[in-house]
């Protein structure tokens, strides 16, 4: 049974691009077979994220459009032979989208993939809500801060009003992923914390990614960071989140950068 | 000359007027027949009075007399016969009621008084509405009729509007405006107070007249004449 995911979280630039890239390299890393889908159509990012960028073709307004076959437009990943990309239109904007075509293409993937994983635009309007329209889960990404825990509130309860799913009287699964998480500063005061976070969400928890230099290093190279460095803190932490969305019990932690022997000879030797 | 006043002569004026006749079909054998009729009639004893019935001879091969004893059972019954439809005109004397032809069929319409359609109990307005999940940021719950209950948290930039009182079973950091139709009596209740605005019947503070000794407890609002009270629950 193919589950459609949407990864969006209201706010922007607090990680739902690299978290589907990552989240979506790792589930394909476990022999599932995904799809990546990017809805942010003319501002594109996940075709440079998985390093795709210079094989686009088609893309999804030529398929909803019927310019293109779906199969002409998916973009198959060179390093993982089960992952793919569909990527966005950059010249075109969201009004392009329509409810009917993002509808036909979702149903479309459903019987090709194990896993359909919707990267949504920020914002609530168009773009948003027609990635998270067909979904039968969401990951919620929000950054340890107040602005952007409201905002992934107010996405929750879009997802609990404009789904397909919650039309028809059923529930979207709910997930928050907290990137960025500095769990030194978290200790100041100076983060909200987990509890906090959880508390105003009400939302069961899926991962917590530590704030990181491997994601921009990742994604600098064109690479999700599951696959560019694996043993990394932020690719532990994304490889337990994939493993809790199939259903796996995996202790909730927060990883931490190892700190190599020379470091810490180097760090004694400082202090 | 011998005049004769001849008197006006009076038009004789005639009017077309169609009734509704009962069409009885007597069958063999009559006397059953006749049993029937007396079962109807036991029913309801005034069923055929003052109403226009027809016998319609046709399923049926009666002999003249036979047809004179008939119309006088059926006179026995209180039942007068208007016309005879169906038998040969030789049949007839003219001591029985006359032929009708050109009978056309109609539907009988009971016209019994129409009871009043027992109509389902209009409900009465509920008077509260209950929300058994969180209100979320950018939500709003308007609620008109009464008292708004809900059983989580209400997000900052959510808000619910009630005609009667608010009661939050978790945290309030949205606003609550209870008592909009003008009932100063309604109060705010929530097990936690981090409202971002607090309104009751029009009068209102906002976060940052919320004394801050109170912030994160149980607190409930209320109004002491024009003046809004926020005290807490415990």
């Amino acid at each position: 049974m193919a589950k459609v995911l949407v990864v969006t979280s209201g706010k922007g630039g607090v990680g739902k691009t690299t978290s589907t890239a990552a989240l979506g390299a790792a589930l394909a890393q476990m022999g599932e077979k995904v799809v990546v889908v990017d809805f942010d159509v003319g501002l594109r990012n996940l075709d440079l994220v998985m390093g795709a960028e210079r094989r686009v073709v088609f893309d999804l307004i030529n398929v909803v459009q019927g310019v293109a076959k779906l199969s002409q437009a998916l973009i198959r990943d060179k390093r993982l032979e089960n992952l793919w990309l569909l990527p966005a239109s950059q010249t075109r904007d969201k009004d392009a989208l329509t409810d009917e075509g993002v509808g036909s293409i979702i149903a479309d993937l459903r019987t090709r993939f194990d896993w359909i994983l919707c990267d949504s635009p920020a914002g609530i309007e168009r773009g948003a809500t027609l990635a998270m329209r067909y979904a039968d889960e969401a990951v919620v990404v929000t950054n340890p801060e107040v602005s952007s825990v409201r905002d992934s509130d107010r996405i929750i309860g879009m997802l609990d009003s404009k789904t397909v799913k919650a039309e028809k009287g059923e529930r979207v699964e709910k997930h928050v992923l907290i990137t960025r998480y500095d769990s030194a500063r978290a200790a100041r005061g100076e983060m909200l914390s987990i509890e906090d976070i959880l508390e105003i969400l009400a939302t069961p928890l899926l991962g917590i990614i530590p704030e990181s230099q491997d994601v921009l290093r990742a994604s600098n190279v064109g690479s999700p960071v599951t696959l560019n460095n694996a043993a990394s803190a932020p690719a532990r932490a994304y490889i337990d989140a994939a493993r809790r969305l199939m259903g796996e019990t995996v202790t909730m932690m927060v990883p931490t950068e190892r700190i190599g022997l020379m470091n810490r000879l180097l760090g004694r030797r400082a202090a | 000359m011998d005049a004769i006043a001849k008197p006006p002569r009076q038009l004789v004026r005639m009017r077309g007027r169609s009734y509704v006749a009962f069409v009885f079909c007597p069958v063999v054998p009559i006397v059953g027949w006749l049993e029937e009729i007396d079962a109807t009639l036991a029913r309801s004893p005034g069923f055929f009075v003052g109403k226009p019935v027809v016998l319609d001879l046709s399923a049926v091969e009666l002999s003249q007399s036979a047809i004179a004893h008939l119309v006088a059972s059926l006179e026995q019954r209180n039942i007068r016969v208007l016309g005879i439809e169906g038998v040969d005109e030789a049949h007839l004397t003219s001591s029985l009621p006359p032929l009708l032809t050109g009978g056309r069929p109609t539907v009988l319409m009971q016209s019994e008084p129409k009871k009043p359609e027992a109509k389902p109990e209009a409900k009465p307005k509920p008077t509260s509405l209950l929300l058994e999940s969180p209100v979320r940021s950018g939500q709003s719950v308007v609620f008109a009729d009464g008292d708004v209950t809900v059983l989580g948290s209400v997000g900052s930039g959510a808000e619910i509007v009630a005609g009667g009182s608010i009661h939050i079973y978790g945290a309030l950091r949205g606003r609550a405006m209870a008592g909009v139709n003008g009932n100063s009596a309604a109060r705010i209740y929530c097990q936690k107070i981090e409202a971002e605005l607090l309104a009751i019947d029009g009068y209102y503070q906002t976060a940052e007249d919320i004394d801050a000794s109170l912030r994160n407890r149980p607190a409930q609002a209320w109004l002491e004449g024009d003046i809004m009270k926020i005290t807490a629950l415990n």
